[in-house]
């Protein structure tokens, strides 16, 4: 019985790792491919896109076994609610990544070339917000003094994204290369899309900043 | 046989509702987090009890003899039974009551009736106990909460590996918490009865002696662990959920430290030891666990910075140290005054 429960320990220790390194994981593929996109290397792009997928699929198995393994072996029943909230939000930032390499490869809009520096800052900064998102989550379980710091990074980031997003709609909307405003509002939904990542990763912040006090004994 | 268990049944009726009410304050918070099941709680408590009981039970029990010998089974009864009407009233109007104050009081009220002296000096001793034992379950709870604080911060274990030990830590010290009680209380329950006790020695083979007292005190810790097995798990949820709200890690630390003051309140080879140094030691005073636990709780809240403490707890603590041995002294006065001479029991 003994071996049994601290096995269980074990296994959710590492299932949470596994999951939180999948999260991040699709973050890095996200960013690639965006780039991989706007640098018309489309090869290597629908590559990534595969492995998003994959990605995706198997962060939701892992997610469905942290459940199971919280509830069916009574697991830190004290917390086991936020650290479900906590993985179950991250799971949109997981979807949110997946779902906009989909849709650029599903709609592949024509990104003119003024506007491509500024795309991939956008996903740049969205991917790093997801990183410092999964070494706040890591934190949480570990460390808990230095979840804050994290936090306040992905403020920053999340922030850096809006002011970047605002420039590029107002450069599509202001552009005469441009022409047909069904093509800017094309362009537009991709840059919400791209900097919708960073918004879901402030989103599964603010969560864990509450936990985190509630964690603080 | 059936004499000795009716005049007996007031010690156990107060053995159960000393069960039904303290368990919970060694395993309340744990049960009512799911941290600990209560059939687990409930086996592991009442072992200890026991054991805490036979083992370490007489050295309370003798400063309650020094107050007044009862030397009499009906008296022993009636003493019993004051206090377990107190207990049982004061509940019921909702007011903190420990058995601690209640069996002082009666036996107070059994030295006026019988006209004997209170002796003054164990008196104090036991007063000053009671104030004590809260501000010294306090001072421990803020160090031992400072030191967890810093273990947890600072040793990166991982949350789920902090739960399993927080569970395995809950459980231990629940072992040691309710051996305390049982060490600490048994006084109460059977402490009455040690003069006019109706057993004999019992001698198995050569190791085994067990002494009349230590037949009673298990008899009074089988009575304290059914009332932890029928009645306390609705306790438990109360503590647990709606006066405190304690994470189980500070549980672990409001369970250590009050149970060690219970511990050292009646443990006969602690006072010895600290004896033999030439040091001050405590005395074996039955103290009450649910100050105790108040005490700690209240540690706490001073190590988190001084907020959240309610006077009016405070002023619940001092009402049980003054209400709860008057109100036993004049109940047991006229349960005695009844035995005599309505129910012509010689009780003297």
């Amino acid at each position: 019985m003994k071996k049994l429960f601290s096995s269980k320990t074990k296994e959710l220790e590492v299932d949470i790792d596994r999951y939180l390194d999948r999260v991040e994981k699709s973050a890095l593929l996200f960013n690639e491919g965006v780039k991989d996109y706007i640098n018309d290397n489309m090869n290597r792009f629908d590559e990534h896109l595969k492995e998003i997928t994959i990605i995706e699929n198997k962060a939701d198995n892992v997610r469905r076994d942290i459940k199971y393994k919280l509830y069916t072996f009574m697991l830190i029943p004290d917390s086991r609610g936020d650290v479900l909230g906590l993985i179950e939000t991250t799971d949109n930032v997981i979807d949110t990544a997946k779902k906009v390499l989909e849709q650029l490869s599903i709609e592949t809009p024509k990104i003119p070339d003024f506007l491509k520096a500024d795309f991939l800052r956008l996903a740049d900064f969205s991917c790093k917000a997801v990183e410092e998102l999964v070494k706040g989550e890591r934190a949480f379980f570990k460390e808990i003094k230095i979840v804050n710091d994290y936090i306040n990074k992905i403020h920053f980031y999340e922030h850096e994204a809006d002011k970047i997003e605002e420039q590029l709609e107002r450069k599509v909307f202001k552009s005469k290369e441009i022409t047909s405003f069904s093509r800017k509002m094309h362009i537009r939904y991709f840059v919400e899309r791209i900097a919708l990542l960073s918004d879901e990763a402030e989103e599964v912040s603010e969560r864990l900043s509450v936990y985190a006090i509630k964690r603080f004994i | 046989m059936l004499k000795i268990l009716f005049f007996l049944s007031s010690g156990l009726f107060l053995g159960w509702s000393l069960g039904a009410n303290d368990a919970a304050n060694i395993f309340g918070t744990a049960v009512s987090t799911n941290m600990i099941r209560f059939k687990t709680a409930a086996i592991v408590c009442s072992i200890f009890i026991i054991l805490g009981a036979v083992i370490s039970g007489s050295g309370t029990s003798h400063t309650l003899g020094e107050l007044g010998s009862i030397n009499k089974l009906a008296g022993a009864f009636t003493v019993a039974f004051g206090s377990a009407i107190t207990v049982m009233w004061m509940t019921k109007l909702g007011l903190p009551v420990s058995t601690s104050q209640a069996i002082v009081g009666a036996i107070i009220g059994w030295n006026v009736f019988s006209g004997n002296p209170t002796d003054m000096n164990s008196l104090y001793k036991i007063f000053g106990s009671w104030i004590f034992s809260p501000i010294l379950s306090a001072a421990f709870a803020i160090i031992l909460f400072i030191i967890v604080k810093r273990i947890v911060e600072h040793s990166k274990i991982h949350l789920i590996r902090l739960d399993a030990l927080t569970r395995k830590g809950l459980l231990i010290v629940g072992a040691f918490g309710a051996y305390s009680l049982g060490a600490n209380n048994i006084a109460n329950v059977m402490g009455v009865f040690i003069n006019s006790s109706p057993f004999n020695s019992i001698q198995i083979g050569r190791v085994f002696h067990i002494t009349s007292i230590q037949q009673l005190f298990l008899l009074g810790g089988i009575a304290i662990a059914t009332g932890v097995f029928t009645y306390s798990k609705g306790v438990m949820m109360t503590v647990g959920s709606d006066i405190f709200k304690l994470s189980p890690i500070t549980a672990f630390v409001v369970v250590l430290a009050s149970s060690s003051v219970l511990f050292i309140f009646a443990s006969q080879t602690l006072k010895t030891f600290l004896e033999s140094f030439g040091l001050p030691s405590f005395p074996l005073v039955p103290v009450s666990s649910s100050q105790a636990v108040v005490g700690a709780v209240m540690g706490i809240c001073i190590a988190k910075g001084g907020k959240n403490i309610h006077l009016q707890v405070i002023g619940k603590i001092c009402i049980g140290w003054l209400a709860t041995p008057v109100v036993s002294a004049i109940i047991s006065y006229i349960t005695l005054f009844f035995m005599q001479n309505v129910f012509m029991q010689d009780i003297l």
